[in-house]
């Protein structure tokens, strides 16, 4: 398969950049062979990037290496025109802070109401005991987080405890929490993998009218190439440690995408 | 009817034969309990020669005694009040040497090893000794024995902290250090609601053990009814011994009772 430049390819190429990857590689400890290495790719301001391949191309990886979350061993990185790669610890966070991060597993915390799980998405701009539960937060904090549950349309579900939701509310939750954060930019790993079709399409539908909303980067990893053809402007293809595709969805169909997978 | 089951295969034997070095470590542990039995003192005569003793004693506790019921309600309350005050000071202080002992959380490994060696150093000295250290260090009397109560409960409590700490999903501290969250953020916010319920546990059966080891250290002076215990042993006054132990089991069994429905409560709460 071809690579071809999908910042090129994309819709909007003249946005300010929101992530720069340059050379990055990881190689996991006791592993024979890098997971990836030499993955170049610029994402501008307001695009929506699927990243596909198969099972353990190093999807997720590259995500979470894109925040840090696992330490690249090479290359650089920068989020909105910052220095990812080197940052101390708080710089890092400040970063961070402007990247909302759902996880295939929604992690919110189980014990906890919808409402305090939603705040903790506040919790890289306003920190401290008083944020810790919805109870003691300020109004005006509360108020945010009521807000951003009712942008997935989950207010109602306020006080319930997190672990008493269905899969796709979680998710939404999730959603919630990370638009608590004011984001720039989400991260979505596999956001839909655990759910039933239904609440799958529902929970890409919230990303993609919030995204719009917003005017936010959206970067998602999954599996379904219907998924990356609908909700994604431009697709990253990982395959044998390289990345093997970079184009816009305009070009390619989900029949050229299955190829990444032979 | 043919036999629809019968196969050509050989069934396998329901139990192996023991490998060798089985029988050997077998042999050995028969041996190495024969030899322990020998220097636990077991005697089956001076068992049967003291029964008449136990007669005689279980007798003379029969009626309990009242005459002394108010100093010695007076002495189980402090008991309850030692464990009280010991549990909750020894559970405020094990939580911070939790987090630094945990694998997840520790800010270093160095840090982590120290105060993994510190809470095990605490757990291994026996509670007794700690009783006698403190009562020497700060005279006989009740705060001797709080102070004791307090380490043992740094020590069971501090151990199973940190383990409940690691045990949790990883996903939620994940997702908190995602936001940008700082690491006391993260465990109060993440770590401590997932934990809570193993927490609560933990704290429950060190308040339930501290009640019955605040007993036993009143019998070295560190205060409470394990004094009264002591000296009615000593004068023969059986019938107020056996009304301490009726006090001592009302004790033990209203704070296990209370417990577990607290436990019920609490671990059933929401944030």
């Amino acid at each position: 398969m071809s690579a071809m430049n999908g910042s090129e390819g994309a819709a909007a190429p003249l946005s300010p950049t929101a992530l720069e990857v340059r050379g990055l590689s990881k190689t996991f400890r006791n592993a024979p062979t890098p997971v990836w290495s030499g993955i170049s790719f610029q994402v501008p301001a307001g695009q929506r990037v699927a990243i596909i391949g198969g099972n353990g191309t190093g999807k997720s990886t590259l995500l979470r290496c894109c925040l840090r979350l696992i330490e690249p061993d090479a290359g650089e990185i920068r989020l909105h025109d910052k220095a990812l790669t080197g940052a101390h610890f708080g710089h890092l966070r400040q970063m961070r802070a402007h990247v909302g991060f759902v996880f295939q597993k929604h992690n919110l915390v189980p014990r906890l109401s919808v409402l305090t799980n939603v705040l903790h998405g506040g919790m890289a701009r306003a920190r401290g005991p008083r944020y810790w539960l919805q109870s003691f937060a300020p109004r005006q904090e509360r108020e945010y987080a009521l807000h951003c549950l009712e942008q997935v349309k989950l207010a109602h579900l306020a006080t319930r405890r997190a672990d008493h939701l269905s899969g796709g509310q979680s998710q939404r939750v999730a959603i919630a929490r990370a638009l608590m954060q004011r984001p720039r930019m989400i991260f979505a790993d596999e956001p839909v993998a655990s759910l039933d079709p239904q609440a799958g399409e529902e929970v890409m539908e919230t990303f993609a009218e919030l995204t719009r909303a917003h005017g936010l980067t959206l970067m998602f990893v999954s599996h379904h190439l219907e998924h990356a053809m609908n909700y994604a402007d431009r697709v990253l293809g990982l395959r044998g440690g390289k990345l093997d595709l970079d184009a816009s969805v305009a070009t390619e169909s989900v029949a050229s995408l299955r190829t990444l997978y032979a | 009817m043919p036999d629809s089951h019968a196969s050509a295969s050989t069934l396998p034997t329901r139990f192996g034969a023991p490998s060798p070095l089985s029988a050997l470590l077998f042999v050995a542990f028969l041996a190495f309990f024969s030899w322990a039995l020998a220097g636990a003192g077991i005697s089956i005569s001076s068992l049967i020669n003291g029964l008449p003793n136990m007669a005689r004693i279980t007798g003379e506790m029969v009626p309990p005694a009242t005459d002394r019921f108010l100093p010695m309600l007076q002495s189980v309350l402090v008991t309850f009040q030692m464990a009280i005050v010991g549990t909750v000071i020894g559970l405020v202080l094990s939580l911070p040497l939790a987090v630094l002992a945990s694998r997840n959380h520790s800010p270093h490994p160095l840090v982590r090893s120290a105060v993994r060696g510190l809470i095990s150093f605490v757990r291994t000295v026996p509670d007794l000794a700690w009783a006698l250290f403190f009562v020497v260090s700060v005279g006989l009397g009740p705060f001797a024995g709080t102070l004791t109560l307090i380490v043992d409960t740094i020590g069971f409590c501090g151990r199973f902290f940190a383990e409940a700490m690691e045990e949790v999903d990883p996903g939620p501290p994940e997702a908190m250090a995602a936001i940008g969250a700082g690491p006391i953020d993260i465990i109060v916010c993440a770590t401590l609601p997932m934990a809570l319920p193993s927490l609560i546990n933990t704290s429950l059966f060190a308040l339930e053990k501290a009640v019955r080891s605040s007993v036993v250290l009143g019998l070295v002076g560190a205060g409470g009814i394990g004094a009264e215990l002591a000296v009615s042993m000593e004068t023969f006054r059986f019938d107020q011994a056996s009304t301490i132990v009726l006090m001592i089991l009302v004790l033990v069994i209203a704070v296990e009772s209370l417990s577990s429905r607290a436990r019920a409560h609490l671990i059933g709460g929401r944030g």
